[in-house]
């Protein structure tokens, strides 16, 4: 793998991480720039997503880059049986950087082996979706002027959620307190609880979303019960109503707490929340794009300004 | 020699494969390739084993495996000692080793895996050598090396 690509969080340094978000910091004040002048980028969507490739075209736009792609595989030759191989090498003669989402996992790790064009992953199945992390980690950055030592609530889909995995992976880094409330057919992975174990990390596990547990978070991460990860329908039918938050349950929540939420949200985050100046999830989606934005200069190895994040610059 | 023992010749020339867990060890013939094989051949399983409970063995005379076939008799059976035998002396004895990383042998059970949809070799870290566990380099699965499919 060519190492300007970015397939996994855990890809990334600390140090590199900081840089990042410095950068992020660096594209929110100065959002428009030419610096992409004459790089094409393709998005390459073999599963639909709305968010995360607008974000990411949006970002390359904005920086004067063009664009090409698709967002839908039905309308390429992989409904003719091209391999991913194929399509990659082919893309790879056009472009100087490739975003792709697939509905396969591991198919972007593929994808850096076959081509030495920089590949960022947008998102492959269950598996990984690195963009998501960095603008995540900007977000609690961002509301909480630091990333250390902060108690980090996960609910919802702790199974099958990649975000929330990625979130782990990334924050292993920063010494934080997790809090996990699921049901125990979407409770958090072994693995994932291994991995706290083995970097020191607090965790505990809840069935229940309680006042306790709000009254106390720094960051609620909400998460969607994903119908299309599931094989078996009636298990999803189960348990996609357990854990809704309604704005009468943050009265005793801490003033820096920040709800987020990877978005789309169905009914896990009641809209009375929505007016809730700790409701963080529509400026999480915002932070994307910076995020992206210096995520893709990383890859094209182009040289960005860092600014420093203080407190007073929240918003 | 009493009635109860089997009568089984020694090998002059040849390869003693021993330790097979018992359920290993079908599938360790297939992987050696030796069921059309001409040569005199002894498969024992259920063996009393004083470390294991119960062991299979495979005797082969004038047969020599490769590397690579006893890297894949690693996956299933990492336990398992190859002998070879020269002249009736055991020249070499020594455990099959499960390598750093398994290239292109163990099939990744996620079905929603790359491997399982493009034609490529798939590939898997050992990430703890005792309890037999691989994880697949691409889609980050954990597959039990003792139940795994092999290619």
């Amino acid at each position: 793998m060519n190492s300007s690509s970015l397939v996994s969080i855990s890809d990334l340094s600390k140090e590199e991480i900081m840089r990042l978000l410095a950068q992020a910091r660096h594209f929110e004040l100065n959002p428009n720039q030419k610096i992409l002048d004459g790089k094409v980028v393709a998005t390459l969507f073999f599963e639909p997503s709305t968010r995360t490739r607008l974000s990411f075209e949006t970002a390359v736009n904005r920086l004067g880059g063009r664009v090409i792609g698709f967002s839908d595989a039905s309308s390429t030759s992989t409904s003719k049986g091209e391999t991913l191989k194929d399509t990659i090498k082919m893309v790879s003669n056009y472009v100087d950087l490739i975003v792709m989402r697939h509905f396969l996992e591991g198919a972007s790790r593929y994808a850096t082996e076959v081509t030495d064009v920089p590949v960022i992953n947008a998102g492959d199945g269950a598996n990984q979706h690195p963009s998501q992390t960095m603008l995540d980690l900007y977000s609690i950055y961002k509301t909480q002027g630091r990333l250390d030592n902060l108690t980090i609530t996960l609910v919802g889909d702790l199974k099958y959620g990649r975000t929330v995995h990625s979130l782990i992976m990334a924050m292993r880094y920063f010494n934080p307190t997790f809090r996990f409330v699921a049901c125990d057919e979407l409770k958090m992975p072994e693995e994932y609880k291994e991995v706290c174990r083995q970097n020191g990390i607090k965790y505990t596990e809840h069935k229940e979303f309680s006042k306790e547990v709000i009254d106390t978070s720094d960051i609620i991460y909400m998460t969607r019960v994903q119908r299309e990860r599931f094989a078996d329908l009636m298990e999803y039918e189960k348990v996609k109503d357990l854990y809704t938050l309604h704005n009468a349950m943050l009265d005793g929540a801490r003033d820096n707490l920040r709800i987020l939420h990877p978005l789309p949200r169905v009914n896990e985050i009641n809209p009375d929340v929505d007016d809730n100046p700790k409701a963080y999830y529509f400026q999480q989606a915002q932070n994307g794009l910076y995020a992206r934005q210096a995520l893709i200069c990383r890859s094209l190895g182009i040289d960005i300004p860092q600014e420093p994040l203080s407190i007073s610059n929240q918003k | 020699m009493s009635k109860q023992e089997l009568a089984v010749a020694a090998l002059r020339n040849g390869t003693v494969i021993d330790h097979i867990p018992p359920q290993a060890l079908f599938q360790c013939v297939k992987i050696l390739g030796i069921e059309l094989l001409d040569k005199q051949l002894t498969i024992g399983n259920n063996l009393h084993s004083s470390k294991h409970g119960a062991k299979g063995i495979i005797k082969v005379a004038d047969t020599f495996f490769p590397e690579a076939v006893l890297d894949r008799i690693s996956i299933i059976a990492p336990d398992a000692v190859v002998n070879t035998i020269r002249d009736y002396e055991v020249v070499e004895k020594r455990r099959v080793e499960l390598p750093d990383t398994v290239v292109g042998i163990v099939k990744c059970d996620n079905p929603k895996c790359i491997t399982n949809h493009e034609p490529m070799r798939t590939k898997f870290a050992v990430i703890d050598r005792n309890a037999g566990l691989l994880r697949c380099h691409y889609c980050n699965h954990t597959v039990s090396s003792l139940k795994a499919t092999l290619l």
